[in-house]
């Protein structure tokens, strides 16, 4: 594969049948696959093998798709560009030369190719949405809390979830549907007032309010901007009235997205030791110097960079200073999300402030990197459904993509809204 | 331990071995090189962490309840799918490093 979408090609076939028979789909390399390796994207779990299916494989399974391959990613899902993968960077298929975005880059990547009719990823801080942007495709993250996280490797599980990248919305959503609804084996996922889905992709938002947070537009690439306008007229044209709102709290979402998601890190990754699973090294002696140098080995530099920050965040004297001061800004966040969409069906920005980087371009400085992820992270801390949908390109042929974000379990707004953008 | 400190910009300084003293408590190895770069960037993050301050504080809503169930044994990993990852078992156990 020349585009280096898959870290594992494989043929798993569905059962007879089903909502999917005849789909190809590929898997992030975080979620579980029986007897199928699942790395990470990292070094660390080049030969884990998983002893069962997280329930999300279990469901496209019994829907009767086909898994095709395990999707490249950032390691440990880390990362905006899937160029922290071990396993090499993946071209973007609809900008060649240029990245995938992430961290479900690869997902998004054969989705474009038209490698796999579908995908699953995950988005802990956009990492669905943004690779749907960058590629051109459509991707879903849903309200925490609708898809069981039962066998997705963690990395922060309080912000969280996985969702579906397909072609279109009405894909995306059929996707959404096969793998919604409540787990006994994840404690945190709810029983949603709807299940039904795809039905909500018919594209009439006659009479929908949108609402249109000015933060997120601030500061964004002019052309990006252009097409969100295009978009927005669009919709009006459909019958949508839009107004603008103000959300002060996401000036500080991507600084406390941060934060959170480095502490749950620099916790769920203490557990890759070596000694039940994972690269070893073959140390002996004393187990925390053991440990230290198999960890050294075995994970990279952006996996590094924030299981330190996490530890730093979290230990002794400075919780106060920033894990409950990122715990402030998420409450706050949560809010403000709150108050806009009391006015409004769904709020709408584009996805990513900037289009894709050039491969190579933007590895040096992790503090930009971060930056670009200030329009997705808020949804995230707000535990809300988003969705990203292709709005045309940038005057250098480069893909933009469109956020609509809803009410909690309005996943349906946010299909209606995203379908209605032809 | 030596100590981030605010700088005269108000900034957040990080030297190389506050970031070898994390790396202990996160029981990461690094080497020379990646010490001296995380020092640079973690001050360049820490700063904009920084920015949280500004935020005031918020009563979060009170919407978490204890949702409890019967502790049932149900059926689970047999002991060889446990520990097929393991680079070293003994009697059906993980095996760690050896101490001396």
């Amino acid at each position: 594969m020349p585009s280096n979408g898959y870290i594992t090609e494989t043929t798993i076939e569905g059962a007879e049948g089903g909502p999917l028979a005849g789909k190809t789909i590929a898997i992030k390399d975080n979620i579980s696959t029986e007897g199928v390796r699942t790395t990470c994207g990292s070094a660390m779990l080049e030969e884990y093998v998983p002893p069962y299916d997280a329930t999300v494989v279990e469901r496209v399974k019994e829907a009767g798709a086909t898994i095709n391959g395990k999707a490249n990613m950032d390691e440990f899902g880390m990362g905006t560009t899937t160029e922290t993968s071990a396993f090499g960077p993946t071209d973007n298929p609809a900008a060649p030369g240029h990245v995938p975005g992430g961290s479900s880059g690869g997902s998004a990547a054969v989705v474009a190719a038209g490698d796999a009719d579908l995908a699953l990823g995950s988005d802990t801080g956009g990492s669905v949405r943004c690779p749907a942007a960058f590629c051109g495709v459509v991707g879903i993250k849903p309200t925490y809390g609708l898809v069981s996280r039962y066998g997705l490797v963690a990395y922060a599980n309080s912000l969280e979830q996985i969702g579906p990248l397909a072609p279109t919305v009405e894909e995306a959503a059929e996707l959404l549907e096969v793998i919604a609804g409540p787990d006994e084996r994840d404690g945190t996922t709810r029983e949603p007032p709807v299940e039904e889905f795809a039905d909500a992709a018919d594209g009439d938002v006659d009479g929908f309010d949108i609402g249109i947070p000015t933060e997120l537009l601030d500061g964004a690439d002019e052309d990006v901007v252009a097409r969100f306008w295009e978009a927005m007229d669009e919709l009006e044209a459909a019958g949508a009235s839009t107004h603008e709102v103000s959300l002060p709290s996401v000036e500080h979402a991507v600084e406390a997205y941060y934060v959170i998601a480095m502490s749950e890190a620099s916790s769920n990754l203490a557990r890759f030791d070596g000694v039940r699973y994972g690269v070893s090294g073959g140390y002996d002696g004393n187990w925390n110097d053991a440990f230290a140098r198999a960890r050294e080995e075995g994970f990279g530099e952006e996996v590094k960079r924030r299981i330190l920050l996490g530890t730093y965040a979290l230990s002794a004297g400075y919780q106060d200073k920033y894990y409950k001061k990122a715990q402030d800004a998420r409450a706050w966040v949560a809010q403000d999300f709150d108050e806009a969409l009391a006015d409004a069906d769904v709020l709408a920005s584009p996805t990513m402030p900037v289009p894709p980087f050039e491969l190579g371009e933007s590895l040096d400085d992790p503090l930009q990197m971060y930056l670009a992820d200030a329009n997705t992270t808020p949804v995230n801390l707000a535990n809300l459904p988003a969705i990203s949908v292709p709005a045309g390109e940038t005057s250098d042929g480069l893909p933009v993509g469109v956020q609509f974000i809803g009410p909690s379990f309005g996943e349906r707004a946010i299909i209606r809204a995203g379908s209605a953008l032809s | 331990m030596s100590d981030a400190s605010a700088d005269s910009d108000g900034d957040t300084a990080v030297d190389p071995e506050t970031v070898e003293h994390i790396a202990g408590l996160a029981r990461v190895d690094l080497d020379e090189d990646e010490r001296e770069r995380f020092a640079e960037q973690f001050s360049d993050i820490l700063s904009a962490f920084e920015t949280l301050d500004a935020v005031p504080e918020i009563e979060p809503e009170p919407d978490l309840t204890n949702v409890m169930r019967p502790d049932e044994v149900t059926e689970s990993l047999d002991t060889e799918d446990a520990l097929r990852n393991a680079s070293e078992t003994e009697d059906g156990q993980f095996k760690g490093p050896r101490v001396s």
